[in-house]
């Protein structure tokens, strides 16, 4: 096995038993992005020579004998809406494409802090609006298990890293399922925490009442390892959370008893494929097998959940993306008047689907609108936040979809924003309710595809998350999951992008 | 009902500051007139005495200390600023209709 | 026709906190440009706001010092707009769940004491500062912006249209200014701009109840520019509606150079700044205790002063007014009046010399020290210096902070009197001039002058002339 091909959890192990130096580890993961990144291409901006040295800054300490976090040498990818100090961050956008911050996200100081050597930034859709990474100013991310397909979004490069070895772990975002319906799409666990669990300082926002940094990994495990490093309270960011970080890695033991579990039966939501709803059945009896009680729950708001969701991630996207106005920094267009400037650099540095979300939430914000709109989306999702207390009183986890499908073809969907949009429908719900929500591997469509099951907890329930994530991954016969990337091979130097 | 979007185009792109072309707003004007239509469904629901939630986590505010800490030195503040001038951001003209909305 | 005047005032007002609303940067002001500013007051991408608890303390001290009702629950928003000073191109502000509500001040106007009531009191954050290369914004080629100002915490204080002319006006502002500097939450300075205050402005015929159109005045400098523009805009709307024509609801500018207002009028018509809750900051939720400590640490507040001045030293109500105006002069007078009891002559020296020498010597009065004062009135009272010499060693007191008494011990300064002391200096003069003593001696009195001058004169004005007068007569 080699070593980019490990899981964090043993790439720490051998690490701090001094098997492997974090130089070494940091190589093979290099090489790995040099073989398989021109054709996938999850990375915007790679940074080989400022991984190798910390690594070889956390080899010399670990020489010295210094205490080490676990995930010190580790190194690992970070999605490019999160900021890093002097290394460009560009939310995939063409306005910010030489945008260099001058300060470190909360979680991006928390992982230099540690020791975990930073690979590079990873690409994403335009602000993070969209659900195939499609929506890239640059270029898209091809799905590794099929290259004609997307890899799900918008945390796409964050995903694809992941599933194909590039790096063990990832930081990526989730609005509306940013997170969890692209790992569900290219095979990885990807963890929505609870709203305020993690600090969104340095996150570009999107929709702020709804955006969590969240992460990628190829288990559970190493998910728990790195919320260890990125949970908790941040003076920086007012709404995040007090409460006490536990040791997310301890307890995740398998151990069903007693757990109550609900499998949602979706309401009238269109395009499910069957053999999606098949697997999740399938994991249901799993549950019910090894000592779980299962019954069904239904959340009858979820179709209401998207078009709410499709009205409060605009307006406060309108809100949030009225800075980028070529005045303080990222892309400036001419003009002669500071309107003719506004107007052009925004119309020309952001992209369609951007446009039209920020038309969308100018709108639902503006005068005579305000009330029909945005007022009443809030107030759906009051009515939302309650179903789900209704649904936690009777069971201590839901169990559901990541995505109503598997990947979809490059291309299928970008005419069509509302069908784009509706692949995320099994995830919004329990973004505008702030709940934790992991995705995590649910087997194979006939096609061969990756399929993702999601589990949503109480707030600050992670640790069940975790926890049932690997039950389910110790049922399968070999984890992680890797795609075979033969297409590589059989196509070789000369494959399209 | 049926829904267009097409009249509203121009004004909302005026308040959002964004010059789109023809072709654009003729594209948009579709895309957003589906997609609010789909949104408006929310109009059923009965939320009769139901409070907005805008934000999901129920406690008060946090209050810092008062306490000044370093800025940025002058060079990485302005660092991003597409143009400069002794220290200061350079804008264009200033017109009366977007000094009129301050 | 007779037009009444109506009156709104929205007042914007600089917190004196040491770092911004938001962030850690001083708000320390003429700093260079673009050097108090972090990633939260430039609005990079990514950056959050976090609450400065001592605002917060202010913006309910200056509410309730202005009798306004403290809502315990309060939210924050955003107003959208564009605009080269404004980093997020939204305001972080309050909206419909402001800080405070209603409040009231008692300002005199002409026709005596009258209640101003106050619609809100909110919290927001102050934008930044745009330079222009021409002197004024319209005209000019391009625009520079500095954001140290940006993120500064602002009151905004929103009076009823309850004000009639300019000069009431004003005199509102004069008012709510000492009070907030006696509450001590802003230094006030509206050359600086910590102090701006915008108005509204509508004209209805006399006995009519409704509103008629307003006009929104900006740009108002100085408290007597908020008068003269004022004034300029009622005699501009006089015209136009008693020529026919109607007010339209617009925006101007007044141009202190020509002295008159300018319409800034967009082609777009009004604005619409999409409010919204601010999602990144929870709600402001204030314990009970919270703001019961701040109403009790509230200090005497002026009108309070005012009464309590003129029961407790006998001043009159002119007097008061002077002493409250100006929150220094009142703490100075009553220091020095501890130690020296006699409050009518103390109030003479206060307002006559002392701020004479203040002005002339360009000093502070919370720069001198009052218990030397009060000792030099004391020097004054006991006869131990002459008037002149008093108003002498005060103007040195106020020049460089010396002692009185110090200065009349060193400089033997004391006044001669005293049979023993003065007696020889009167044979002496006598001797000296026979011909005045003649004089005097055949009833020409102006010659004992001349005579008590020379005395005078070789004591440097310190001999007491009452006793003067009576040896020489004695010994002529
Ligand atoms: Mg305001
Ligand atoms: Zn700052």
């Amino acid at each position: 096995m080699r070593l980019y091909e490990m899981t964090a959890a043993e790439l720490s192990r051998r690490l701090q038993s001094r098997e492997v130096s974090s130089a070494e580890v940091v190589r093979s993961f290099l090489e790995r992005i040099d073989e398989v990144d021109p054709y996938l291409r999850a990375f915007i901006t790679r940074t080989p020579d400022l991984a190798l040295k910390s690594a070889g800054e956390i080899d010399s300490r670990r020489m010295r004998g210094e205490t080490l976090h676990p995930l010190a040498g580790v190194p690992i990818a970070v999605k490019d809406n999160i900021s890093t100090l002097a290394l460009r961050t560009t939310c995939a956008s063409r306005i910010l494409e030489n945008y260099i911050p001058p300060f470190d996200a909360t979680v991006v100081a928390a992982l230099k802090k540690a020791g975990m050597p930073i690979l590079g930034k990873t690409n994403l859709d335009e602000f993070a609006m969209g659900s195939s990474t499609e929506n890239s100013a640059f270029f898209p991310t091809r799905n590794p298990w099929d290259p004609g397909r997307v890899p799900g979004g918008s945390s796409g490069g964050s995903v694809v890293a992941v599933a194909t070895g590039m790096a063990p772990l990832a930081l990526g975002s989730d609005t509306g399922g940013s997170i969890r319906q692209p790992a569900s799409l290219c095979g990885v666990t990807g963890l929505r925490p609870t709203y305020g669990r993690v600090s969104r300082y340095g996150l570009v926002a999107f929709a702020s009442s709804l955006d969590q940094i969240g992460t990628v990994s190829t288990t559970a495990f190493d998910g728990a390892l790195l919320m260890n490093l990125i949970a908790g309270y941040d003076p920086l960011d007012s709404t995040s959370l007090p409460e006490e970080v536990p040791d997310y890695r301890a307890g995740l033991e398998p151990g069903l008893d007693k757990l109550r579990v609900g499998l949602i039966r979706y309401g009238r939501v269109d395009g499910f494929d069957p053999e999606v709803t098949e697997a999740v059945n399938k994991a249901a009896s799993m549950l019910e097998e090894h000592g779980a009680k299962v019954g069904e729950v239904s959340l009858p708001l979820t179709d209401y959940g998207l078009s709410a969701y499709y009205l409060i991630a605009p307006s406060e996207a309108s809100s949030n993306l009225g800075r980028y106005d070529g005045v303080r920094y990222g892309f400036c267009a001419d003009g002669d008047s500071i309107e003719a400037m506004f107007s052009r650099t925004r119309g020309e540095g952001f992209g369609a689907e951007v446009k039209r979300r920020i038309m969308i939430g100018t709108y639902a914000l503006s005068a005579g609108y305000y009330d029909a709109y945005y007022l009443k989306a809030m107030k759906v999702r009051t009515l939302i936040r309650r179903d789900y207390e209704k649904a936690f009183k009777k069971f201590d986890l839901l169990l559901g979809a990541a995505s109503p499908t598997p990947a979809f073809k490059l291309g299928e969907k970008t005419e069509d924003p509302l069908q784009m949009y509706l692949s995320d429908v099994c995830n919004i719900t329990d973004s505008l309710a702030g709940m934790p929500s992991l995705a995590v591997p649910g087997g194979f469509h006939s096609s061969g595809l990756p399929l993702g099951l999601q589990l949503t907890a109480r707030p600050m329930q992670e640790k069940l998350l975790l926890k049932t994530g690997r039950f389910f991954e110790e049922q399968r016969a070999e984890y992680p999951l890797r795609p075979s990337l033969d297409f590589l091979e059989e196509r070789g130097g000369d494959y399209e992008i | 009902m049926p829904f267009d979007f097409g009249k509203e185009v121009d004004h909302v792109a005026r308040l959002a500051r964004l010059s789109l072309e023809e072709d654009e707003k003729e594209r948009m004007a579709g895309q957003l007139s589906d997609i609010l239509k789909t949104a408006r469904r929310i109009q059923e629901l009965d939320t009769t005495g139901i409070e907005p939630t805008s934000h999901v986590t129920e406690r008060p505010a946090v209050l810092r200390e008062d306490r000044v800490r370093p800025s940025l030195p002058l060079d990485k503040a302005l660092r991003n600023a597409p143009r400069r001038e002794k220290g200061f951001v350079k804008v264009p003209r200033i017109t009366v209709s977007e000094q009129d909305q301050k | 026709m007779k037009y009444e005047v109506i009156i709104g005032l929205e007042i914007h007002l600089e917190l004196l906190t040491a770092s911004k609303l938001f962030c850690g940067c001083s708000t320390a002001f003429g700093r260079e440009p673009n050097t108090n500013c972090c990633p939260v007051c430039l609005g990079l991408p990514g950056s959050l706001p976090v609450f400065n608890r001592r605002a917060i303390e202010l913006a309910v001290t200056a509410a309730l010092a202005l009798n306004s009702e403290i809502r315990l629950w309060s939210r924050f928003d955003r107003k959208n707009y564009f605009y080269p000073d404004l980093p997020k191109a939204y305001q972080v502000s309050q909206y419909d769940q402001p800080l405070a509500r209603g409040g009231y001040l008692e300002v005199d106007v002409a026709v005596g004491k009258r209640r101003i009531n106050l619609e809100r009191v909110h919290l927001e954050e102050e934008a930044g500062k745009l330079v222009h290369a021409g002197h004024s914004i319209i005209g000019s080629g391009y625009s520079l912006v500095d954001y140290n100002r940006a993120g500064i915490p602002l009151l905004e204080i929103v009076t009823a249209p309850e004000m009639h002319s300019g000069r009431e006006a004003r005199l509102f502002l004069e008012d709510l200014r000492t009070v907030l500097l006696y509450a001590g939450v802003s230094d006030c300075k509206m050359e600086e701009g910590s102090l701006r205050c915008d108005a509204n402005i509508s004209l209805r015929p006399e006995g009519s109840s409704i509103l008629g159109t307003k006009a929104e005045v900006k740009n108002m400098n100085s408290f007597r520019s908020v008068e003269l523009a004022l004034d300029y805009e009622v005699q501009r709307q006089e015209k136009v509606l008693s020529g026919g024509g109607s007010v339209v609801q617009e925006t101007c500018h007044w141009d202190e150079e020509n002295k008159q207002t300018i319409t800034l009028r967009g082609k777009e018509g009004s604005s619409d700044y999409r409010y919204f809750p601010e999602p990144d900051l929870l709600p402001l939720v204030l314990e009970n205790t919270f703001v019961e400590d701040l109403g009790r640490s509230l200090p005497e507040l002026p009108s309070e002063r005012r009464e309590r001045l003129r029961e407790q030293y006998g001043l009159e109500k002119e007097e008061a007014f002077l002493l409250t105006a100006n929150r220094e002069l009142g703490d100075f007078f009553e220091k020095a009046a501890k130690a020296y009891p006699v409050y009518d002559n103390l109030f003479n020296w206060v307002q006559g010399d002392l701020l004479y020498q203040l002005r002339e010597n360009d000093k502070k009065v919370e720069e001198i020290d009052p218990n030397l004062l009060a000792g030099l009135l004391q020097l004054l009272d006991e006869g131990s210096i002459n008037r002149p010499v008093a108003k002498e060693l005060l103007a040195e007191m106020v020049q460089s902070g010396a002692d009185p008494k110090e200065m009349v011990r060193e400089r033997g300064l004391e006044r001669i009197s005293g049979r023993d002391r003065l007696l020889p200096l009167v044979e002496q003069v006598i001797a000296e001039n026979p011909e005045a003593v003649e004089n005097y001696r055949q009833g020409k009195n102006k010659a004992l002058a001349f005579l008590v001058g020379k005395v005078m004169a070789a004591t440097k004005g310190r001999a007491d002339p009452a006793e003067l007068n009576r040896l020489l007569k004695e010994k002529i």
